[in-house]
């Protein structure tokens, strides 16, 4: 068991471990410093199988959205541009730092966070943030019997959020979008078509839709559906049979599509709150 | 120069790095408690959607998303002028104090009991919860178990999924409480009075009753003499979920007390090059080092803080049990580090009375849960996360989006004090060169009793990284490596 948490286990005794020692490897988390890559690799090294456990390691998770941003940015703000923060030398940390006593290192800390396959093979991947209970059952069920589907496989059904969700669709159209904050829902119909945006259509299930059950929209943690695996695209996809006008028409105008399309406040946090790193569009591009 | 690194630090939450500097007689003349990650939450929930704060920060930490649940909730009745129900606060309160059930439970069982309960120099295969159910019983550990679930379950049902909350609107809650869930909860809860009173008697039994224990309690080494802060009701009693801020200086004074949003004008952040967190101070005593006493302006939280910083619990058994502990160590207030394990089982036994006050009450089934949001404009929110003071501080724009965001968060506000113990922990402990396993561990003791979360503290997540210790000349050679 590798549980440093609860367990008091030993660095060495990973690294003194032979290759493939280990039988699974669940990771936690993204890669977004040199530290969590050289875990990564050695975990690899070490396990017969490796999954990638949890939105952070599936898909760069809430983490991921820093590739709007870089290390540069990231330093300016945190030390020296937030309220509280006191630092009239301007300075930030560093990855070697003489101190009078000695050296101290800290890890590099990268301008991209990265998934773990983009950094290591991984076997399988269990989806969620966190996996509800019965995808890790279902993960260890799987392993145990030896009963696995191919590598590669995301370890989940194959439907939707939606498909797995209580609430009832009316294939209504809206021409409204509401934040959560601004609208009561009803206690039964679907949220997308009360005009609060879901990402139930575009997000894996698995979950036994469990945000819906509270009332509250699907936030895409379960990542994208197996046929089309961009999570955002997906989204606008599905938004674009539904959004509409009153008047039903044949074609809009430039100015009611984008009157329509400008109700969505912030498109890249909520389409790919949990999927960034993942995505075609991975990062804020970068010039030096 | 010998430089002893303990990297990284089992049995914490998040990660840290201790390095340890031996001079040429062996004896100690610093330690530097590092923690290597940093996530930037600051910086990129700009631009995100005010309401989704709530949901976005609970992703800093994996052990109290709750706390961060709700600072960014309330900061966002705050900064949206709207107050909620007194049912919704009620029932956020009630999943709030659920999760300390939980999140106090596994402090100590599994992350810092273990050193007392199996003792501090046990081999380190003992030192942990497997360890602590072959000694306390195999019947214990299905009760912890049990009752860590209830914690989870609670924030399950009013909060609609576990660990990562989604109830949380600004002016309420997302969903009422059914009647039979409301029953569900009301006998988790009498439930788990029980089991705090029982692990209560634990701590009695194997600590209180062994004098080695008590003299390593209140051992120097163990000893820090800060400012304490915590948030407490109108009588100045503990509160997690709401109230003002109130410090004590050194010596049990009233310092400070004050609103969530005057919370600029009292705490600011110093910034080392050695480490990617930072370190608070009393703003009106100033950052002096690495140095207690009434004219340093570190100070603690967490639940030894919020106990000095307040004038005692709002529940009876949990009142009972602050006055014995005070008597016991010698009035108010304890500086004594490992005296947060014993505040913190006080709180526990508080949380689950509280759970059952809070699930008696006839209002928390009310359907009356949300009230409509205001203007959008700026907010702060404090709660108490279980390692303490929780501060959300949010600008929005005039859509709703976020224009600025600050965090201090629970643990961050110890760091100094802890890098103070883990420092005078070494210094009282380890002479001569004499570096062995028992020693190690009693220094790692002095930072395990905080209960820190470096994966909140950076805003990282979980670094599952093991430990080892390599012990450098002053040539940066290596002379031996030593294995925990």
């Amino acid at each position: 068991m590798f549980w440093p948490v609860a367990i008091d286990i030993k660095y060495k005794d990973v690294e003194n471990m032979p290759d493939k020692y280990i039988d699974v490897c669940f990771f936690n988390g993204g890669i977004r410093n040199s530290e969590q890559e050289h875990m990564a690799k050695l975990l690899r090294q070490k396990s017969k199988t490796l999954v990638a456990y949890g939105a952070c390691a599936h898909l760069g998770g809430v983490p991921g959205l820093a590739n709007i941003t870089n290390r540069k940015e990231i330093f300016e703000k945190v030390y020296n541009g937030t309220f509280s923060t006191d630092n009239p030398n301007k300075i930030s940390p560093k990855t070697k730092v003489n101190v009078r006593e000695g050296e101290l290192e800290l890890p590099e800390f990268y301008d991209t966070v990265r998934t773990l396959d983009q950094t290591v093979d991984v076997d399988y991947y269990v989806p969620g943030c966190p996996p509800a209970v019965e995808r890790t059952l279902f993960a260890v069920d799987a392993i145990a019997k030896g009963e696995l589907p191919p590598k590669g496989s995301v370890l989940a059904p194959l439907k939707s959020v939606c498909d797995e969700c209580p609430r009832k669709k009316e294939n209504k159209k809206i021409s409204k979008i509401y934040r959560v904050y601004e609208k009561v829902p009803e206690p039964e119909k679907c949220l997308l078509e009360q005009g609060i945006l879901c990402m139930g259509p575009a997000t894996r299930g698995g979950c036994g839709a469990r945000c819906l059950k509270a009332d509250m929209p699907c936030t895409g943690c379960g990542g994208p559906c197996p046929n089309s695996p961009e999570q955002g695209a997906a989204m606008v996809s599905a938004l674009a049979s539904i959004l509409g006008l009153e008047e039903e028409k044949e074609k809009y105008s430039e100015e009611e599509v984008e009157k329509l399309i400008s109700q969505i406040k912030d498109p890249l946090g909520t389409f790919y709150m949990y999927a960034l790193p993942a995505s075609i569009l991975r990062r804020r591009v970068m010039r030096e | 120069m010998k430089k002893v690194v303990i990297d990284p630090i089992t049995r914490l939450e998040g990660h840290g790095k201790i390095s340890i500097f031996l001079n040429e007689s062996g004896e100690v003349e610093n330690a530097y408690f590092q923690v290597p990650e940093l996530r930037g939450f600051e910086r990129f929930c700009i631009g995100r959607k005010a309401e989704d704060m709530p949901l976005l920060t609970t992703r800093i930490c994996g052990v109290c998303p709750v706390a961060h649940h709700f600072a960014g909730t309330k900061a966002l009745d705050a900064a949206f002028n709207v107050e909620p129900p007194s049912a919704a606060k009620k029932l956020r309160e009630l999943m709030y104090v659920g999760y300390y059930i939980y999140d106090h439970t596994l402090h100590f069982y599994y992350l810092g009991g273990p050193d007392f309960v199996v003792g501090p120099d046990a081999p380190p295969e003992k030192r942990n919860v497997i360890g602590v159910i072959e000694k306390a019983g195999l019947e214990i550990g299905k009760e912890v178990i049990k009752h860590r679930a209830y914690g989870q379950r609670i924030t399950e049902l009013i909060g609609g999924k576990a660990t990562h909350p989604v109830c949380g609107l600004p002016g309420g809650i997302s969903k009422p409480l059914s009647e039979e869930n409301r029953q569900e909860i009301e006998k988790m809860a009498e439930s788990s009075v029980e089991f705090a009173r029982f692990t209560l008697k634990l701590f009695h039994d194997i600590v209180l009753g062994n004098s080695k224990y008590v003299d390593l309690i209140k051992s120097d080494a163990y000893t820090l003499k800060t400012y304490y802060m915590g948030l407490v009701d109108k009588n100045n009693r503990v509160n997690f979920y709401d109230g003002k801020v109130r410090v004590v200086d050194p010596n049990g004074n009233e310092f400070v007390k004050f609103t969530p949003k005057d919370y600029l004008d009292n705490v600011a952040e110093h910034v080392e090059e050695w480490t990617y967190v930072k370190f608070p101070y009393l703003k009106k005593v100033g950052w002096k080092g690495f140095v207690d006493g009434v004219n340093s302006g570190a100070y603690r939280v967490g639940p030894l803080g919020r106990l000095n910083a307040s004038d005692g619990m709002a529940t009876p058994l949990a009142q009972e049990e602050y006055e014995f502990m005070y008597k016991t160590l010698g009035g108010k207030p304890v500086h004594s580090t490992l005296a947060f394990h014993w505040a913190r089982l006080i709180e526990l036994l508080y949380a689950a009375e509280r759970t059952v006050e809070l699930s008696k009450d006839p209002e928390v089934t009310s359907t009356s849960v949300r009230n409509p949001p205001g203007e959008p404009g700026e907010g702060v929110g404090i709660v108490e996360a279980c390692r303490g003071t929780l501060i959300h501080h949010y600008v929005l724009d005039k859509e709703a989006l976020i224009k600025d965001v600050n965090l201090i968060v629970a643990t961050i506000n110890n760091y100094p004090a802890i890098c103070m113990s883990v420092r005078d922990a070494a210094k009282g402990l380890i002479h001569g060169g004499n570096v062995n396993e028992g020693l190690l561990n009693m220094v790692e003791m002095a930072f395990r009793a905080y209960d820190p979360c470096f994966g909140c503290a950076s805003h990282f997540a979980v670094g599952q990284m093991p430990l080892i210790i390599e012990i450098y000349n002053h040539e940066k050679k290596i002379l031996k490596t030593v294995q925990r």
